[in-house]
Order: structure tokens, then C-alpha cells, then sequence
């Protein structure tokens, strides 16, 4: 229970940032805090205690593996993370080029 | 043991990468914060997973510090203060709270319930013929998961080249 807890402490990490920070690079960086946080969730719900990883090898007698569900629905989600962070870092890049700042409280005139 | 320690360096790494004064040295806060996870992935025994976010890191790390290189915001302190706060204070209050009810309703850490992997566990080598059940999950019994990703990938570069192409249209044609 501590660390669903302390996983929880983590996405309030990334929650923070988002919304109280003013710069656009910082919003991105607590993005991808929120998604670990997530992503570690995930795992921490199929872990079974004193298991073994979800792939068979010669000794079949020992079958007590951890759950394999959680873990290929994370592996997609860590490659759409990916596409994510690319997609918002370019439109940090393209805001960057028209007003000349990160600060999101600057980016307030339309400008053609 | 290792696990809270492990959990505990992501939280003070997560912590300098939002409160650090330039962007590169909070870039590098975050990609330990990273290391911590492929680390912890490896510990709850998911090896693939973890080479996977190592790689992802890399690259999303890369990507980062080419939008941010030579770019520095100093810090700013004026604005709604007051407002901003109040905002922050009652979305994690709401988050909490949400979080409190859903905690109850999970299984205790160490007892997953298997309900559907069980069937997957016991099909994979005779029905699939893979040793690793979680490449049979992705590439046989849930395939579709993996065409859905392919398409937000393709998705997200379509979103990329059209936000950063050069010619853009000129006015008044």
C-alpha cells in the first residue's frame, strides 16, 4: 500500500507542475512525470509478490509468474509517451519562433 | 525495501526537474527520474519493459534538449500568484480525493487478480508457440492494441510536419 502511495505522491508532482509553472518546457516535463507515474501504477498493480517474470523457460514446474497483462498494455503506452513529448516539444518550437518566449502568460495576441 | 528507496529518488528528481532554475539541468533531473523507472521496472519483473523506457528516454531526452538548447526563460515572478495557487490547491485536492475512494477498491500489492492472464498464461505456448507471454499478448491476442498504436504514432508525425514545416501560406493568397 506505501507504494501505491508513494506513486500517487508522484503523479501530485506532475500535477503541480502543470498547472502552476509558466514555462511551456516545464508543462512538458511534468507531462512525462505524470505518464511514469502512471505507467509504474501499471506494473505495481501486477506484480505478484516473489513472482518471476512472464516468460517460460526449461523448468516448467514453477508457474507462479507475475501478471503479463499490465506489462504489454504499458509497452504501448510508453512508445505513445513518446509521440506525446514530440508533438508538444514541436509546438513549444513553432510558439518559440513566432513570439520569442516560453512564458505562457506572454502568448496572448493572435498573430498571423 | 529496494523499491521504496528506488520510488523515493524519482520523487526528489521529479521535484529538482520542476524547481530547477535553467532547463537543462532540470532535462537531466528528469531522465533520472527515468533511470529510477526502467530500474523499477526491472525490479517488479518486467524486463522488456525496461529496455523499452531506457530507449524511449533517450529519445524523448534528445528531442527535449533540441527544443530547449540556447532557449532559457529567466525566472518569473509576477502574475496572478494568489489565483494560480488557488487553482493548484483544488485540482490536487479533487485528485486526492479521487485517488482515496479508488484505493479502496484495488487489490493489496502482491496479489495480483489474474482473471483474464490466466487464460493467456496457459494458451500462450501451445496456441502462439511464443516463450515470452507478454510479445503474445501484444502480437496475437490483443494485436489490435499494437495497429491503434501504429496509427496514433503515424498520427503524431502528420501532427509534427505540419506544426514545423517552413512555407507556410502567404497572406493575402
Amino acid at each position: 500500500m506505501s507504494l501505491y502511495l508513494l506513486c500517487i505522491l508522484l503523479f501530485c508532482v506532475g500535477l503541480y507542475s502543470i498547472l502552476r509553472k509558466r514555462n511551456i518546457i516545464k508543462i512538458i516535463i511534468g507531462l512525462g512525470i505524470i505518464e511514469y507515474a502512471v505507467n509504474l501504477f501499471f506494473i505495481l498493480i501486477g506484480y505478484r509478490m516473489h513472482g518471476r517474470a512472464p516468460i517460460f523457460s526449461g523448468d516448467q514446474a514453477v508457474l507462479n509468474m507475475v501478471d503479463p497483462l499490465p506489462q504489454a498494455i504499458v509497452m504501448t503506452t510508453i512508445v505513445i509517451g513518446l509521440a506525446i513529448t514530440t508533438l508538444a516539444v514541436s509546438l513549444a518550437i513553432r510558439i518559440y519562433e513566432k513570439y520569442g518566449t516560453f512564458d505562457i502568460t506572454k502568448i496572448r495576441k493572435l498573430r498571423g | 525495501m529496494e523499491l521504496h528507496i528506488i520510488l523515493l529518488f524519482m520523487i526528489v528528481a521529479a521535484l529538482v526537474a520542476v524547481e530547477a532554475r535553467d532547463l537543462i539541468s532540470s532535462l537531466i533531473s528528469l531522465s533520472a527520474a527515468g533511470l529510477g523507472l526502467s530500474l523499477s521496472f526491472l525490479i517488479l519483473k518486467a524486463p522488456g519493459l525496461a529496455i523499452t523506457q531506457l530507449v524511449v528516454e533517450i529519445l524523448c531526452i534528445i528531442i527535449l534538449i533540441r527544443g530547449t538548447i540556447n532557449k532559457d526563460l529567466p525566472l518569473v515572478k509576477d502574475g496572478r500568484w494568489f489565483f494560480n495557487t488557488i487553482a493548484t490547491v483544488v485540482f490536487l485536492a479533487c485528485f486526492l480525493i479521487f485517488a482515496f475512494f479508488a484505493l479502496k477498491e484495488l487489490p493489496k500489492f502482491g496479489e495480483p487478480s489474474m482473471r483474464v492472464s490466466k487464460e493467456y498464461i496457459a494458451d500462450s505456448l501451445t496456441s502462439t508457440g511464443f516463450a515470452n507471454v507478454v510479445s503474445a499478448i501484444t502480437q496475437h491476442f490483443r494485436n489490435l492494441d499494437a495497429l491503434a498504436e501504429a496509427a496514433v504514432l503515424f498520427a503524431a508525425i502528420i501532427g509534427v510536419l505540419a506544426v514545423t514545416r517552413k512555407a507556410g501560406r502567404v497572406n493575402g493568397k
